[in-house]
């Protein structure tokens, strides 16, 4: 979308040098590309050093390969220039096919600096502009892999807080004179005992799963059976003799301990350091981070509202996770949540304020909500029990007739209390309010999230009716919109509430279509 | 988005619960349009389609195992009546339902028909205007006309429009959306 080819007029004849509009990446790259270009050579060394040593001067075809890798890298930070111009951000780069990348500024919607360790102990930054879409891609956006670090940061806020002269002019009230004092203004920073917040989140296992996945492919592909490595023979004779019930809390306390050890690193790597700033210009700032730092950038006209989210095991200790719904930013998977995370997992209240100086205004964070009304808590009740006693009575079957263990059954109709617990808990947490001109939804169990919506950010309504909701004189209303995931359903009010509540959120809009 | 200036007149609406306000009007009416009369033949042939797959496979399945007449008969005899059923039934109800209309300022649509769904978005937020027409339609005469907005869940269709109101109602849209001016988000 944003890239152009490279076309003769951006070719610039003269060198990059001679022209006063082009820069350099920062010196200290030529030591930075080099290393990155001969870790990426790697099996090609090893392929060279291999082939070599069988024809008997491994180390010279070594060497010819390892200079190779070393002048590419040097070639890059030769042929790669950038240019910040009035109206387009450029880069050039290629040493064979010469590429210019252009993005128009008034498109820009991100601007990310990003540094690694390596970066960071040479005080580098690498910044990445994006349009805002699915900008994770070298395609779309461009990256300035890395400038020295306060050039990065001068570079983001220039990108983002002049966007264009029109703009700059429209808000003489910055305060252009003290530019040395510290013009953000902060909203959150993270504290050392919220880590105690991170075993109560599911990093711990995903990264547990992670590993065995990769472990067990690699075993794999090498063709090794763990079954034959001598202690773990040892282990799993031990554990025969003992009870199943020892192994198996043996196997749970194990793998609770692993998970927590996983999660709270986790969590140090990616949030230690974390705050989130307010700049004048009109943008969020969050720097994070503990090896690798990052700095996102987000804009607040993009910005639709925010949610609080919290997951069961969050709610035990009060605790919650705050995001943006904005445009251009697709909610992400993970803990980073696809850079619309405001604030990692942490005390409850701290997300509801974090959630509120966000969003400006505090009542549709932490204001009542409408309950839906027995049409609503009928059908949560119905759903989960009906699922809960067809699997009963299908397990029930099984046992009865084809012999399956009895435990299984004793399993199932364990399930017909857990899914009364978990329809009633679905109820208690729904609700729903039109506070502030923002529409307030609050929904689930297993994650209960509470989003806050402008109602300037909703651009159409779906008033969906199954049979059965027709029935019991329900609907669900849905608020589209072009932030966050898109749509934000008020689910089962009555169809008299949701038609209300649609037309008070955007006036005017079905005023000719009501009767 | 202005969202830090506090909303003038409209702060504080919907801050009474909305239980206790006395509504002046809380139920929609169905939009005006129907859509085309063939849609009901269109809609039958369709299913028809799906549902002659299905006995088809039946039918094979009953010549590779000659053996069991009864019970491959009775599954036959099932599907004849399901489908019956469904084809004289789902295209009226359908017909009943969908319906349309595009006023200056919003598109209003109703689908569905055991399931129904109204959508509404304002046409300062429409995006794009593509109106179709899928071979099948086009032995109806008939044309869907799909109006997307900037959010990727909602855009609002209108199946089985006769095709010279579709291309009307195409016209009429894109005229009136031209005039919008920001980004529509």
């Amino acid at each position: 979308m944003t890239d152009l080819a490279s076309s003769p007029a951006q070719q610039a004849p003269e060198p990059p040098g001679a022209d006063p509009g082009w820069h350099r990446l920062h010196p200290r790259m030529l030591l930075v590309h080099p290393v990155q270009e001969v870790l990426r050579a790697f099996p090609a060394l090893l392929g060279a050093f291999v082939a070599g040593s069988r024809s008997g001067n491994g180390d010279r075809w070594t060497l010819l390969v390892l200079a190779a890798a070393v002048a590419l890298g040097v070639a890059k930070w030769f042929t790669t220039t950038y240019r910040i111009g009035g109206e387009q951000v450029q880069v050039r780069r290629g040493l064979v096919t010469r590429r210019v990348t252009s993005v128009p500024r008034d498109r820009l919607r991100t601007v990310d600096v990003t540094s690694h360790p390596l970066h960071r102990l040479l005080g580098l930054a690498r910044v990445e502009v994006g349009t805002g879409l699915s900008d994770r891609t070298d395609e779309r956006g461009l990256r300035l892999d890395a400038l020295g670090a306060q050039e990065a940061a001068r570079l983001r806020g220039e990108l983002l807080h002049r966007a264009g002269p029109a703009q700059a002019e429209a808000a003489p009230t910055r305060p252009e004179t003290v530019p040395e004092a510290d013009p953000e203004t902060e909203l959150a920073r993270l504290r050392p005992e919220w880590v105690r917040f991170a075993p109560f989140t599911l990093s711990g296992l995903v990264t547990i799963g992670v590993l065995v996945g990769f472990v067990s492919q690699r075993l794999n592909e090498a063709q090794l059976d763990p079954a034959r490595f001598g202690p773990l023979q040892a282990l799993a004779g031990q554990l025969s003799e003992r009870p199943l019930w020892v192994v198996l809390f043996g196997a749970v306390a194990g793998l609770v301990a692993l998970a927590t050890v996983a999660s709270v690193g986790g969590y140090v790597l990616a949030f230690w350091g974390f705050r989130l700033t307010r700049h004048p210009g009109g943008t969020l700032h969050v720097r994070r981070g503990l090896l690798t730092t990052r700095e996102t950038t987000l804009e607040e006209r993009r910005l639709r509202g925010v949610e609080v989210s919290e997951t069961l095991l969050l709610r035990l200790v009060r605790g919650g996770r705050c995001l943006a719904i904005a445009t251009g930013l697709r909610v992400g998977r993970g803990a980073e949540r696809g850079g619309s995370l405001l604030l990692p997992p942490a005390p409850l209240a701290e997300a509801r304020r974090v959630a509120a100086a966000v969003l400006g205004r505090a009542a549709p964070v932490d204001g009542p909500l409408l309950r839906h009304g027995r049409g609503a808590a009928r059908r949560r009740y119905t759903r989960a029990l009906a699922g809960a006693a067809v699997l009963l009575a299908a397990v029930g079957a099984g046992w009865r007739w084809l012999g399956l263990p009895g435990w299984l059954a004793a399993v199932a109709l364990a399930g017909l209390p857990v899914a009364w617990a978990l329809a009633a808990d679905r109820y208690r947490n729904l609700g729903h309010a039109l506070v502030d001109r923002t529409l307030v939804i609050r929904w689930g169990s297993l994650v209960r999230r509470r989003c806050a919506l402008d109602t300037d950010g909703i651009i159409g309504w779906n008033l969906r009716q199954s049979f059965f909701q027709r029935r019991a004189g329900l609907a669900t209303l849905t608020a589209t919109t072009a932030a966050g995931e898109q749509h934000y359903a008020v689910t089962d009010v009555p169809a008299a509430t949701a038609v209300r509540l649609a037309d008070e959120a955007l006036p005017g809009l079905l005023t000719p279509f009501l009767r | 988005m202005q969202r830090a200036e506090p909303g003038g007149e409209e702060q504080g609406r919907g801050e009474q619960p909305a239980a206790d306000e006395k509504p002046a009007a809380t139920d929609l009416r169905p939009p005006r349009h129907r859509v085309s009369r063939m849609a009901i033949w269109y809609w039958t042939v369709r299913a028809l389609l799906g549902w002659l797959v299905l006995a088809g496979g039946q039918l094979l399945w009953w010549a590779l195992d000659p053996g069991n007449a009864g019970w491959h008969g009775s599954w036959l005899l099932v599907t004849v009546l399901v489908g019956g059923v469904h084809l004289l039934v789902m295209p009226r109800w359908r017909y009943a339902v969908h319906r349309w209309e595009a006023t200056p300022h919003a598109v209003y649509t109703q689908s569905g028909w055991f399931s129904q769904e109204r959508r509404i978005a304002p046409v300062s937020r429409i995006q794009t205007v593509d109106s179709e027409r899928p071979p099948l339609e086009q032995l109806f005469g008939l044309a869907d006309v799909t109006v997307t907005t900037a959010s990727a869940r909602g855009p609002l269709r209108i199946h089985a429009l006769d095709a010279d109101t579709a291309q009307r109602l195409v016209d009429e849209l894109t005229a009136s959306t031209s005039a919008g001016r920001d980004d529509a988000t």
